[in-house]
């Protein structure tokens, strides 16, 4: 019948009203600067660029690719590249952020930035107390401020932190690989040309080499050196 | 002529005005409300407190709200450049004749030579008695009218919503 | 005791006539219908505004208790720790308003947009005039048409909210309007249908007239307020609903549904401007309220006519009658969900004005066969005359609206 509906209604919401006065459990809320709950694994704020040295300015993973700043919705994100290069966490040579900026007032916490970042550099940070006194100045956050380091990611997410480092060791065990490679190769160039000019010297043919794994070679001199032993 | 009916008929009279000669067609309606709204005042003043108050409840509650509606959904409220009416002396000389031959007539019946109201005050029981029993087929009539007027806007109203479909 | 008693309930009318009295006798006859009229405004324009104030902080600490959460609990008295249960909101919130920004929209319509709120408040203050608060209490004793002055100044508040929402430009505030006017001019119908079986049995359109027709008693001790009755309490019910959507309470605040058209109608308006229109709100409410207590529940008289009942001063009851009516529209806004628009027309047209009609058919059964036949007979086929009817509309109006099917919530 009508009006029934609403009134089991009411006799519900009575039953909350006289429950929350005698019955904590059923409160859902805290009273906030007092008390408060540890925020949840999942919760996302704002960004923060991790860093792995000691120095967060120099441990920055940021290469100032730009990436973010371009999908960044409401484009909030200004980066400055720099002139010169430095090595990176894998130790490969790459361009670092002079300035990075986001703005407090303008981000809106879609995470994009993280999603879009191909090196694992930009996270998103759990810290909800943003309030500020300087509208101006105060809401413009630097990369000084921005930069925290990877423990404080492995904390605060330790479940994505994890997938992240997997995903950044296995780019440094590649880097490395490859490194090794190369160093290899390069040796074996040197070997090869070496022993090509003994050859040439001997004036005699030299027995089977075994293939190298095709390394990219790491000059112009060992590539050419390389081929015609290949 | 007393104070407060000169301020009451000098409203009246204003908004009147304002209502024909804004350029805005909704201010024109917010005019007339205040038109209506010192009528009922006059009306107050004559002690006649049911017509007063009726006269409130329906012109400025409901026709009103119809005449802003009116507006809203017909045409832009804008206002044009072009001035309200071409000729207004033909308009004008229009409304002073009919003025002429209502206060005349006004004038000339038994209600213009009495001086004071009636000592008996008309209470709404025996309005409502009167419309009941001597003015029942006028009452009707007009309600049949009505009736008929609502049941062809229904019609109206419903054959469009067929022919969109 | 009971002499004293008496004394406390017509306080308001001897300090007024305390006043009064110390007026030189040389004032001349306007002053002193000038000063009586402040004399009387002014309580009125004290208590219902505090009420509204109140009302506001009750409303969010009892809406935060209705979903489980604690609710404004903090501000007190300034600079120091009493915290009041966070019954000093209010003035912040007051402060808050009165020294806020007030924004005009530069398309606005400056002269109109400044003028609705105000032609907002005074007929809903005016409604206030013929309300009788207590024995002896009403400010304007209208005896042929105090009922009909109640409802032609409420009625002209929809002309305001149309000078609000229009003189915006802004099409939320535009639809907001039409919406809170389609609304209120479809409910008025069953309001005042609803309240014109009261008119029918009491004979009379004065407001003290009908609280004093309900001062008989049934068994010698239980007051006949009209609410003990079947047409009364079915007219009461329906005067709520209708009385809720006038003054765009849930379930019917489509006109200002936040989800969907910001504020509706005062969108465009901040500072104090909004607060008049939030005062205006609750005023209204309250003024229907008072009047749905005048007509159903006995205006200012106790429910009973026994000894510690009847000490109460008058306009203690009227206030109490009031409140509670107020906590249980804060109720129903914890409870219900906003109507659609369709479902609110249909409700107002295929279920709350048949309702209102049959209710006074009913009414004016009861009315003819007072004295003539038992009351039990009358009682039984008055409440089957209408029981039948709303079961049958209900049904109606339910399949009408259908079942809501839900894709995850089942
Ligand atoms: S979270 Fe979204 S809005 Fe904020 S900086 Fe990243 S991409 Fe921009
Ligand atoms: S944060 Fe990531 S995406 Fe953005 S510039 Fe640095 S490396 Fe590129």
């Amino acid at each position: 019948m009508l009006g029934t509906g609403i009134l089991r209604g009411m006799v519900e919401t009575a039953k909350n009203f006289a429950g929350s006065y005698h019955d904590p459990e059923r409160l859902t809320t805290v009273e906030y600067p007092e008390q408060r709950i540890a925020p949840k694994e999942n919760a996302r704020q704002f960004p923060f660029l991790v860093h792995d040295t000691e120095d967060p300015m120099k441990g920055l993973r940021c290469v100032a690719c730009q990436i973010c700043e371009k999908e960044c919705p409401p484009q909030c994100i200004y980066i400055v590249k720099s002139k010169d290069k430095r090595a990176d966490y894998k130790g490969q040579m790459q361009l670092y952020p002079v300035t990075f900026d986001i703005d407090l007032s303008v981000c809106m916490s879609c995470q994009i930035c993280v999603e879009v970042c191909p090196f694992e550099s930009i996270k998103m940070d759990t810290e909800f107390e943003l309030s500020n006194t300087d509208r101006f100045g105060g809401l413009l956050v630097n990369k000084h401020q921005l930069a925290k380091s990877n423990e404080h990611y492995r904390k605060i997410h330790p479940t994505e932190a994890a997938v992240s480092d997997a995903a950044l060791a296995v780019e440094v065990a590649k880097a490395q690989a490859k490194a090794k490679a190369d160093v290899e190769a390069k040796a074996k160039a040197a070997a090869e040309a070496k022993a090509k000019a003994e050859a040439a010297a001997a004036a005699g043919p030299v027995g089977a080499v075994a293939p190298a794994p095709a390394p990219k070679p790491s000059s112009p001199a060992a590539a050419t050196a390389a081929a015609p032993a290949a | 002529m007393t104070l407060p009916f000169a301020i009451i008929a000098g409203l009246t009279v204003g908004s009147a005005i304002a209502a024909m000669s804004l350029r805005n067609m909704v201010h024109c309606a917010l005019s007339l409300v205040l038109t209506f709204a010192g009528l009922a005042g006059l009306y107050l003043q004559l002690n006649a407190e049911f017509v007063g108050f009726t006269q409130i409840l329906v012109y400025v509650g409901a026709v009103s709200i119809l005449i802003v509606f009116a507006i809203l959904l017909t045409r832009s409220t804008e206002p044009k450049d072009e001035p309200a009416t071409v000729t207004p002396w033909v308009g004008i000389s229009v409304a002073v004749a009919a003025f002429l031959t209502m206060a005349l007539a006004v004038l000339a019946s038994p209600i213009g030579k009495r001086l004071a109201a009636p000592a008996s005050e008309v209470s709404v029981k025996t309005l409502g008695q009167k419309l009941m029993t001597d003015y029942v087929l006028p009452l009707e009539v007009m309600a049949l009218l009505l009736t008929a007027a609502m049941l062809g806007a229904v019609i109206i109203a419903m054959k469009d919503k067929e022919g969109s479909r | 005791m009971a002499e004293l008693f008496a004394k406390l309930d017509a306080l308001p009318v001897t300090l007024k006539h305390l006043l009064m009295g110390l007026l030189p006798g040389a004032t001349p006859e306007w002053l002193v219908s000038v000063v009586s009229a402040v004399l009387t405004i002014t309580p009125i324009l004290a208590v219902f505004p505090l009420m509204f104030a109140l009302t506001t902080v009750i409303e969010r600490k009892g809406l935060g208790r209705i979903q489980n959460r604690i609710g404004p609990n903090r501000v007190g008295i300034p600079l120091t720790d009493i915290r009041l249960w966070g019954f000093g909101q209010f003035i912040a919130d007051g402060i808050k308003s009165l020294i806020k920004e007030d924004v005009v929209p530069r398309a606005a319509d400056k002269v109109v947009h400044f003028l609705a709120p105000i032609a907002l408040l005074i007929p809903v203050l005016l409604t206030y005039s013929v309300l009788p608060f207590g024995k002896n209490m009403v400010p304007l004793d209208l005896p042929q048409t105090g009922l009909l002055f109640f409802f032609a100044v409420g009625a002209s508040t929809e002309l305001s909210v149309f000078m609000a929402g229009w003189s915006s430009r802004n099409k939320y505030s535009l639809l907001g309007a039409m919406r809170a006017i389609a609304q209120m001019v479809s409910y008025e119908i069953p309001l005042i249908l609803s309240s014109l079986t009261v008119v029918m049995m009491a004979g009379t359109l004065s407001l003290t007239s009908i609280v004093e027709h309900q001062a008989g008693t049934h068994f010698g001790f239980l007051h006949n307020w009209h609410l003990f009755t079947p047409w009364g309490f079915v007219g009461f019910c329906l005067f709520l609903t209708a009385a809720a959507a006038e003054a765009n309470r849930t379930p019917f605040d489509l006109p200002e549904a936040e989800s969907e058209i910001i504020a509706g109608y005062f969108t465009e308006y901040s500072g104090f401007k909004f607060a008049i229109f939030f005062l205006a709100e609750y005023l209204g409410l309250f003024a229907m309220c008072g009047l749905g207590i005048t007509l159903f529940l006995g205006g200012w008289l106790p429910p009973v006519n026994i000894a510690p009942f009847t000490w109460v001063p008058s306009w203690c009851w009227f206030l109490g009658k009031l409140s509670a009516l107020i906590v249980l529209f804060i109720w129903l806004r914890g409870t219900l969900p906003r109507l659609r628009t369709d479902q609110l027309m249909g409700f107002a047209w295929k279920f709350l004005l048949p309702m209102t009609l049959i209710n006074l058919v009913v009414a004016a059964l009861w009315h003819m066969s007072g004295g003539a036949v038992h009351i039990g007979i009358r009682w039984v086929v008055g409440f089957a005359m209408l029981a039948i009817p709303y079961w049958l509309l209900g049904r109606g109006f339910e399949a009408s609206v259908g079942k809501r099917v839900y894709r995850f919530a089942n």
